[in-house]
């Protein structure tokens, strides 16, 4: 069902939820215009195409947008099916990776962001709630190479993007994440083995300097 | 496929998210074991199937659990694929279903709860005029997705009808209780019609509370979170 309708990605390129996304493309081979966002000047492209949420990733597909990072990837497998599936075939399977997805959503973004925010018992507290789900991931990773098995799979996509968050997170919360969670930064090296991954993945010192002014400045504006 | 495995769904009647598993299910005529949680408690089998966000539903398909409700309704579209299917088959089609079943669970039903449990007045009213704002977006969204037809999903309940027709329960009570309208001839007059032909859908009728026991329910809920001890 794979075309050749011009693929266009809106993005920024600190966002991991965009990061998901371009990940997803390069997995699947798929050539697309990539289209970096100022977010504090939006385009009127992305306001005509995500009208309800205005955020980054868009993916624009023959003139037609999806929205919302792992919506996106969804698409992405489902229309690009022919190879490297991302979700698995068995129906208990694919419940599993959604609900772990889900779960990495819910949790990881909302609270790797009170880390950077919170000071004192409050940043003990997330920090805590913070390893806490890290650690629950370990228990789902098991064994296994990826979340999705012997390869790269949905949960894999929807986590990784984060690994570019460890060292800033490190920093405010005093702790070295390979003693706190070592299976998630094994799983994490691993992933960087696969180009779709290390080939997209932003710089990590680039990536760690301009994550830790925008928290300085966070905490200066409290 | 796995038809002839045992089903259970632990749930509780007055729940949207229960719901939503029971009418997929309804969908696809499944028989299953309703396994009620009572109110304050969880039980041993709730929290064994859901170690991780202990809450309500699970299903229990062959020992198996599945949880989270959206995840739920997908689990079983893909298990019992040949009838009925729930999600549609386009793939654009079913993005803009997703994108409108996340945009229902993480922006518009935490501003529907916010009305009900708003810290304050002035919270309370901008919850409720995102609530009213979402339901427009809802309205325009049901013009392109119905392309006329009764549902979301075209002639039959699908995946966004399931996602949304879930809350008419508490949209109900929430406008008696409120006195005031969200479903709206005026503002929102596709979702009225829709609303109606969801509650009379044969999968949602015996899964429809009724919107004063649902009432009952919340006024009963309410009072035990004002005598609840200070914390």
């Amino acid at each position: 069902m794979a075309d050749n309708k011009k693929i266009t990605l809106l993005n920024s390129w600190i966002s991991p939820f965009g990061i998901r996304v371009r990940i997803a493309l390069a997995h699947k081979g798929i050539e697309y215009d990539y289209k970096e966002e100022n977010l504090s000047n939006k385009s009127p492209l992305l306001l005509q195409m995500n009208p309800v949420k205005k955020q980054i990733p868009v993916l624009i597909h023959d003139g037609k947008p999806v929205c919302e990072s792992m919506v996106i990837v969804q698409y992405i497998d489902e229309v690009w099916n022919q190879k490297s599936p991302l979700l698995p075939a068995d129906p208990c399977q694919r419940a599993q990776a959604r609900f772990w997805a889900d779960f990495v959503d819910k949790k990881v973004y909302s609270l790797g962001r009170q880390l950077w925010i919170t000071t004192g018992e409050a940043l003990e507290a997330a920090k805590k709630e913070f390893l806490d789900c890290f650690k629950l991931l370990e228990g789902e990773l098991g064994q296994k190479p990826y979340f999705g098995g012997e390869t790269l799979g949905f949960v894999d996509v929807a986590l990784i993007p984060f690994y570019l968050w460890f060292s800033a997170l490190e920093h405010c919360g005093n702790f070295i994440m390979v003693e706190e969670c070592p299976k998630i930064v094994a799983w994490a090296h691993r992933c960087m083995e696969n180009d779709c991954v290390s080939k997209t993945l932003p710089d990590l010192e680039k990536a760690f300097g301009f994550l830790m002014e925008i928290i300085k400045k966070q905490r200066a504006d409290k | 496929m796995a038809t002839t495995d045992d089903v259970k769904l632990i749930g509780a009647w007055p729940s949207p998210f229960v719901m939503r598993a029971r009418i997929a299910l309804n969908i696809k005529s499944v028989d299953y074991e309703f396994l009620q949680e009572q109110l304050g408690t969880k039980s041993d089998l709730l929290l064994k199937s859901n170690p991780v966000h202990k809450k309500i539903p699970v299903l229990i398909h062959g020992h198996k659990p599945v949880c989270e409700s959206l995840v739920i309704v997908q689990y079983v579209d893909d298990v019992w694929a040949s009838d009925q299917p729930i999600l549609p088959s386009d793939p654009y089609d079913r993005a803009i279903a997703r994108f409108w079943a996340a945009y229902i669970d993480d922006k518009w039903f935490p501003s529907l709860s916010g009305m009900a449990r708003g810290p304050t007045e002035e919270a309370k009213k901008a919850a409720y005029e995102q609530v009213v704002e979402g339901l427009a977006l809802l309205e325009d969204a049901f013009g392109k997705c119905s392309k006329g037809k009764p549902f979301f999903g075209g002639d039959r309940i699908g995946y966004l009808d399931i996602a949304l027709g879930s809350f008419l329960g508490w949209i109900r009570v929430t406008e008696k209780m409120g006195n005031l309208k969200l479903l709206d001839e005026a503002k929102t007059p596709h979702l009225v019609k829709w609303a109606e032909n969801f509650c009379a859908d044969a999968s949602v009728k015996d899964v429809m509370p009724e919107t004063d026991k649902l009432a009952e329910f919340a006024k009963m809920l309410m009072a035990k979170a004002k005598s609840a001890p200070p914390n």
